[in-house]
């Protein structure tokens, strides 16, 4: 073959693979205007799989397209960029603030109004956590709340009545955990009390008297004497009973989701942890011996954190209106309810106990609560769930921030300074407030 | 040479450079005009002029950033260098089994990288993990690898010689055609083995030993993967790290995506390639010194 007959061939092979390549640019399926994409919603249940259906059954024209996965920032903020959005998204409430302030979400108010939601429906808590600038921008779905759960078989063996146990009186606390923790040599057995730091810092913060945000979300309190206070308590409970470092490393090791959970084991005496956790203890380790209490602040009140997710309308959705039909349709009573019977009645099949659909909706929980959850004699759920419904009406949440994400990162990391004894609280959280600063005076342009 | 002939190379280059056009040079082009920018992908950038370049002087985890990605690489590259030559120089021995070590050798590499990290989470747990039971057995006391602020970039070193077999293959390549009559040569004059390796072994493979150090080298400043999946991955794996194994690349990513600030992570991106260019520069300009190429006259 002539050099010239390559180039022809060449040139041809060239012109088939360009123009095969731009046939991947015509509309997608994704513009078809009864379309409706989701990103970051999984469905590993019937609590995403029935309300799913509901929506189908009564969306039937809509094609849906559930992009299974979990929530990815940098996936969800290069498709709002690149103009090619989802119809909805599905991401922690905490985060909403950021991407309300920037315009990467629409406000649903007009959403909500037409479809005559009422608002009121959801627990404050949770709408605190989705309404930035007097705007809601997100519909609130599942809500979890943090409590205490004790190991009876090691709190008895140190003398101590698991009833007596609670995080009203730090000195008490304190002088329990060491008794409690087993660490010989750098090598813990049993961690005496696990302050859940850094994560739990806003809960430990209001239980002192101070929330880490101001109500308006545009600043915050991370050098306020009293969270000083909380995170040089919470961090000596720690380092009382070991090094940060062994901490870790011991907690890493623990199988949270196996019948040889850290309870089960007696790996861990007493912990303040997510609610949803009574539910995977119930089923994987039904006899672990356990109480649930909740958390208490320093004048004995119950004090707990709301936390979940939000379905919210990006900007550039090419769906709108049915998006919004969507997240009305997951966020309903009704909905909840049937998700709540099929969720129950899967889990009768296989056996294992059903501990209760625990939403941001609290009129979909009363029905649930009244019509479909009913003890069912596992020891683990019939005095946990009372627990949680009794906390979640009077749960704390902080507010909506516009530099959320950055907030969190820095009173996280002054935990963790603390905590590996690289700074003093009081540095630790003079440094996180500057950060902090800069972090909202940058999104706010001050 | 004909029109036609002279246009044919470039014909058949350029799907290459069409791919290169698209797909480096635009996006490098646009990061550097980024780097001058305010931009945090929904709102329109702003020019800021050198704003952006001079942050990077004034921000501590910058510095903090640095100096762990630079730890990294002087503690990864000359141990991977070394290991791979211990392990090519064996497998040039093993004889008949040469082809299974080999294999043996390789498989590591293709584990993908998420894995590895995972694998790696757990055997290295300072409480829990399998390396510090084995140090047991003998006696000692191993560190808390993935929590000790002072053991975690360690910890990653040791992980990242899990794929010193790239490195050996290319390694073994190179000692196979050092010509057996030098060895001879050397043999007869009474050379010992370690002055055989190293005046003959070490220069006759200098350049691949180059190319090697440099090509590990850019790797090692660009770390970010496993230590990304270990230690920053998810809220769980993030709670309650410090910066000891905060990378350069990872703090860009944090700032790109975390802190929606497109502008200065370009501007961290540009620099991050300055100094890879600078280390390079250095690095070339020693090899004139210390690579022999058969054959080169000086």
């Amino acid at each position: 073959m002539t050099v010239g007959r390559w180039v022809r061939v060449s040139a041809v092979v060239a012109a088939v693979l360009v123009s095969g390549g731009c046939g991947g640019l015509g509309a997608s399926p994704e513009d078809a205007p009864n379309a409706l994409t989701t990103m970051g919603f999984g469905l590993p249940d019937e609590h995403a799989t029935a309300r799913v259906a509901v929506f189908r059954d009564r969306f039937p024209d809509t094609d849906l397209r559930v992009n299974e996965g979990a929530f990815d920032e940098q996936q969800f903020l290069s498709a709002v960029a690149s103009g090619e959005p989802p119809d909805l998204v599905y991401a922690d409430r905490a985060k909403l603030g950021a991407y309300a302030a920037r315009g990467a979400v629409e406000p649903i108010d007009d959403c909500l109004r037409s479809h005559g939601v009422d608002q009121a429906q959801f627990r404050p808590a949770a709408m605190r956590q989705v309404t930035y600038g007097g705007k809601v921008y997100g519909a609130p779905e599942f809500a979890t709340v943090r409590l205490l759960i004790i190991n009876n078989t090691a709190v008895r063996a140190a003398g101590v009545d698991p009833a007596t146990v609670s995080s009203t009186d730090w000195s008490a606390l304190a002088d329990l955990s060491t008794r409690l923790a087993d660490n010989a040599d750098g090598r813990f057995r049993r961690i005496g009390f696990d302050p859940k730091l850094p994560d739990f810092l806003p809960l430990w913060a209001k239980a002192n008297g101070v929330e880490l945000i101001t109500p308006d979300g545009r600043g915050v309190r991370l050098d306020d004497p009293a969270v000083v206070e909380t995170l040089r308590y919470t961090t000596d409970l720690v380092k009382s009973q070991g090094t940060w470092a062994a901490f870790k490393a011991f907690k890493d090791g623990f199988n949270d989701f196996g019948a040889d959970n850290a309870y089960a084991k007696d790996q861990l005496a007493v912990m303040p942890m997510d609610s949803f956790y009574i539910n995977t203890l119930a089923t994987n380790s039904p006899d672990v011996d356990v109480t649930i209490t909740p958390f208490t602040d320093r004048r004995g009140e119950p004090v707990t954190e709301l936390g979940g997710q939000a379905w919210a309308i990006p900007k550039g959705s090419r769906h709108p209106e049915r998006a919004c039909d969507f997240l009305v349709t997951m966020t309903a009573t009704d909905t909840w309810v049937t998700a709540a019977k099929a969720r129950r009645d899967a889990l009768a099949a296989k056996g294992r106990p059903y501990g209760g659909t625990f939403t941001a909706n609290r009129v979909a929980d009363e029905e649930i609560f009244t019509t479909v959850y009913a003890a069912q004699g596992n020891r683990i759920l019939d005095q946990g769930v009372p627990i949680v419904r009794a906390l979640q009406d009077d749960s704390f949440a902080l507010p909506a921030s516009p530099a959320g994400p950055d907030l969190i990162r820095a009173w996280q990391q002054a935990a963790t300074r603390v905590l590996t004894g690289a700074q003093t609280p009081e540095e630790a959280l003079g440094q996180a407030q500057r950060e902090a600063d800069a972090a909202l005076d940058r999104v706010l342009g001050r | 040479m004909s029109r036609t002939e002279r246009r044919a190379p470039w014909l058949f280059l350029s799907p290459w450079l069409l791919g290169f056009a698209a797909f480096t040079a635009g996006p490098m082009l646009v990061s550097l005009w980024l780097s001058f920018t305010r931009y945090d992908m929904l709102t329109p950038a702003e020019f800021v002029g050198t704003d952006n370049y001079r942050e990077l002087f004034t921000d501590p985890k910058v510095a903090t950033a640095l100096g762990n990605t630079l730890f990294f690489t002087v503690l990864h590259v000359p141990l991977q260098i070394v290991l791979a030559l211990v392990l090519a120089s064996l497998l040039r021995r093993a004889g008949r089994a040469g082809g299974v070590f080999r294999t043996l050798l390789y498989l590591p590499v293709m584990t993908p990288p998420v894995a590895l990290a995972a694998l790696f989470l757990l055997l290295l747990n300072g409480q829990t993990g399998a390396i510090n039971d084995v140090l047991g057995w003998f006696g000692f006391t191993g560190p808390n690898w993935t929590t000790d602020p002072a053991w975690i970039k360690p910890g990653l070193v040791l992980m990242s010689l899990w794929t010193v077999g790239s490195t050996a293959v290319i390694y073994l390549a190179a000692l196979t055609r050092v010509p057996p009559e030098l060895y001879e040569a050397a043999e007869l004059d009474g050379a010992s083995p370690w002055r055989r390796f190293r005046h003959v072994t070490l220069p006759m493979i200098s350049g691949t030993v180059y190319f090697t150090v440099i090509v590990n080298t850019i790797a090692s400043l660009q770390v970010f993967t496993e230590a990304y999946v270990m230690f920053y991955g998810n809220a769980q794996t993030e709670a309650g790290r410090d910066d000891s194994a905060l990378f350069y690349v990872i703090y860009l990513f944090q700032q790109a995506f975390g802190s929606l600030r497109m502008g200065y992570a370009s501007a961290m991106a540009w620099a991050l390639f300055l100094v890879i260019a600078l280390i390079t520069a250095l690095q070339v300009r020693a090899s004139r010194r210390l690579v022999h190429y058969e054959g080169e006259v000086r």
